[in-house]
């Protein structure tokens, strides 16, 4: 436990969230309104699960473990739920809140669009998940200490570390997905996004089993990114086209020479 | 030994958000409209904290879209540019004011969490809050810290309704040399009592002269960049240096349970006295109004930028210049003009933006409500929360503002919302959490 250890896990749990965050939405105020407000949605979501879970604690058997652990997996589930569930109020704020614009300003051109917010607000909720679930984890391995001393996992920083970068990217596909599922009605693919959600989550009560839960969410990751990247109106055609620097509306939109 | 009084005066600021007046919106005009852009409240005298005005000015936006078509007078279209003008620059403002609140609180986090001065318990306290909490029962702490509360909160009403009164009575110079008599005590002897700490933690051994010249360097230069001329970005950076230290001052001296209450009962304070129509801080604004002058430009935060719309004469572009440039204004002498370069002048017409201003007062007590949450507990979950919620509640006060338009307070949604998160956080949502990473499940 020493400071590469910090940097480490903090770079890995937060590199690839905070280098999209600079690129790409730092420079738009915007944005950076929209990312915070949707960490506040999270925030708010997981405050009432934490008092479900709290008072039905309180009303329970404190010294059976068993029960508790129940309680955990109870208010585990309740939480992803409560999550979808803000994640789908702020999706409705949001529509509001842009029509409001629209009507006021009577013009086509709104400043930003709803798929920037679906990515933005994504990217929001998976900031706060991701930091609270590991900011304590990460305080402490500055200081001394073992890991592991009485039998349990020495790869349990790693392990947080990688889980968080997995929550992170999830959130925020999890986001893109939503909304335009949402948007074009599709009630089949916003259930999806809930269960995979559920799953995740559910595939951490494995823990320390490791293989068993980062593989999969691993697989779940990558195949969630696929699916936000075609919603988002993304192809093979467009991906070639933007990878040999031959996409016209990307460079002319962006005044750069071919 | 109690800590130094006329430090202490500094919370007896007005913490509230004024919206510039926003000029008229014609097609084309050569000029923007060069009234007061920064109508601030009261500033409270003594420390550094002081609360100031917001300017939010959104309407100068539509001039520079709409100008370009002189064809298209109508109000229509006028309104539908400067919506989505409004929106962008209401956006950016909101932006400018994150960045220096996060600024400031990240550095007041810091300190807490590695300067362990700041969080010890200590038996000194200020001479504001006289009753000890070290009592025996629960009901009597209760007491004790809604005793102090009161005590601080007459303390803040009298000195505003001073600083009114002296306002009223135009005693500007005994406003100015009490507001640099404070920050030099803040500038030379919060910063050496700060650097000496910092040394202590790391062990670090420094000679008295090397930390003369040091300390010297740093109070001169920032006395110089408040009070008279200096580069923006060095201005600033001293208005978040010195909130930070006056945070960390009330966080270290105020007792724990008093510190929650005062945070309460400030915001409500705020709430009436910007609110009211017989309270001392919406006079003094009044009074502001009136004589056409901004109030005691020291001790806000101004993050103003100004580009100089393309003007027919340099008297115009000096004029405005002047009136939006508050360190011009700083040197008491009213609005004597000063020479300004004329600005390049083009045919396309830029934007003029003034800027947003927040007092001092909002800052500190921003920082010292996240403060108190890193510094009770190690638990880092409660200062994110009560961080976002406070960066939330300002964003909530700065919509506020776009749509009423008039001096508003800074402090009560934020602190609320912090408070609220701070307790619930705390209480509730840390047991969950804690348990979960035990058993590394992810939610």
């Amino acid at each position: 436990m020493t400071a590469a250890v910090f940097f480490g896990c903090t770079f890995i749990a937060f590199g690839p969230a905070i280098s999209l965050f600079l690129f790409t939405i730092a420079r738009d105020p915007l944005r950076v309104i929209f990312l915070i407000a949707g960490a506040f949605f999270w925030l708010v979501s997981l405050l009432l699960a934490s008092l479900v879970w709290f008072i039905s604690v309180q009303i329970s058997n404190k010294d059976s473990a068993t029960q508790q652990k129940g309680l955990l997996i109870f208010g585990v589930v309740l939480s992803v739920l409560l999550q979808e569930t803000f994640r789908f109020a702020y999706y409705k704020l949001l529509k509001k809140a842009n029509e409001g614009l629209l009507t006021l300003s009577q013009e086509e051109t709104m400043p930003i669009s709803i798929r920037q917010l679906a990515y933005v607000s994504g990217l929001g909720f998976g900031f706060m998940s991701g930091a609270f679930s590991v900011v304590n984890i990460l305080a402490d391995s500055v200081g001394p200490g073992t890991v592991g001393i009485h039998g349990d996992s020495q790869h349990y920083f790693l392990s947080s570390a990688f889980m968080t970068l997995a929550i992170i990217l999830l959130h925020m596909f999890w986001g893109i997905v939503f909304f335009d599922a949402c948007e074009k009605q599709r009630w089949w693919a916003v259930a999806a996004v809930v269960i995979s959600h559920l799953t995740v989550s559910c595939l951490t009560f494995q823990n320390p089993e490791y293989v068993g839960s980062l593989v999969p969410t691993y697989v779940i990751l990558f195949l969630m990114g696929v699916w936000a990247f075609y919603s988002a109106g993304g192809s093979l055609r467009n991906l070639k086209l933007c990878i040999t620097c031959k996409d016209r509306d990307f460079l002319l939109a962006n005044h750069r020479p071919r | 030994m109690n800590a130094s009084d006329s430090d202490e005066d500094s919370y007896n600021e007005r913490t509230a958000l004024v919206p510039a007046e926003a000029p008229a919106l014609p097609s084309y005009t050569p000029a923007p409209d060069p009234d007061p852009p920064n109508q601030t409240t009261a500033k409270r005298p003594a420390a550094s904290r002081q609360a100031g005005p917001v300017a939010g000015d959104s309407g100068s936006g539509g001039h520079g879209d709409s100008a370009g078509s002189s064809g298209r007078g109508s109000d229509q279209d006028a309104d539908a540019d400067e919506e989505e003008l409004t929106l962008k620059y209401g956006a950016k403002h909101v932006i400018m004011l994150f960045i220096p609140v996060t600024l400031c609180m990240v550095v007041v986090v810091a300190t807490i969490k590695s300067v362990s001065f700041y969080s010890e318990k200590t038996d000194q306290q200020l001479i504001y809050t006289p009753f000890t909490e070290n009592t025996a029962s629960v009901g009597r702490r209760l007491l004790n810290s809604v005793l102090n509360t009161i005590i601080m909160i007459s303390v803040i009403v009298v000195m505003t309704v001073f600083l009114v009164v002296l306002y009223k009575y135009r005693c500007y110079k005994f406003i100015h040399g009490w507001l640099i008599l404070s920050s030099l005590m803040l500038l030379f002897w919060f910063s050496f009592m700060y650097l000496g700490e910092v040394f202590k933690t790391y062990n670090v051994a420094v000679d008295y002269p090397t930390v003369a010249v040091v300390i010297w360097n740093f109070g001169g230069v920032g006395m110089i960049c408040i009070h008279w001329k200096g580069p923006l970005a060095l201005q600033q950076a001293y208005l978040i240096l010195i909130s930070a230290l006056m945070a960390l001052v009330f966080i270290k001296y105020l007792p724990e349970w008093s510190a929650w209450v005062i945070l309460g009962a400030i915001s409500v304070y705020d709430l009436v006295a910007v609110l009211s129509p017989k309270g001392p801080l919406r006079m003094l604004v009044e009074t502001a109004q009136e004589r056409n002058e901004p109030i005691f430009p020291a001790l806000i935060y101004s993050s103003a930028m100004m580009w100089t719309v393309g003007m027919a004469s340099p008297a115009d572009a000096q004029r405005s210049g002047h009136e939006t440039d508050e360190e011009a204004e700083q040197s008491g002498r009213g609005a004597e003009p000063e020479s300004r370069q004329p600005r390049p002048f083009t045919d396309s017409e830029l934007e003029e933006d003034r800027g947003v201003k927040l007092g001092l007062g909002d800052f500190i007590f921003y920082s010292v409500l996240v403060g108190k949450a890193a510094a009770t507990g190690g638990d880092w979950n409660t200062t994110l929360a009560c961080f976002v919620a406070i960066l939330i509640g300002l964003c909530l006060t700065l919509l506020l503002l776009a749509i009423f338009k008039k001096a508003l307070p800074a402090l009560p949604i934020s602190i609320t919302f912090g408070l609220v998160f701070y307790f619930s956080t705390d209480f509730l949502v840390q047991p969950f959490m804690d348990n979960l990473a035990a058993n590394q499940f992810y939610i």
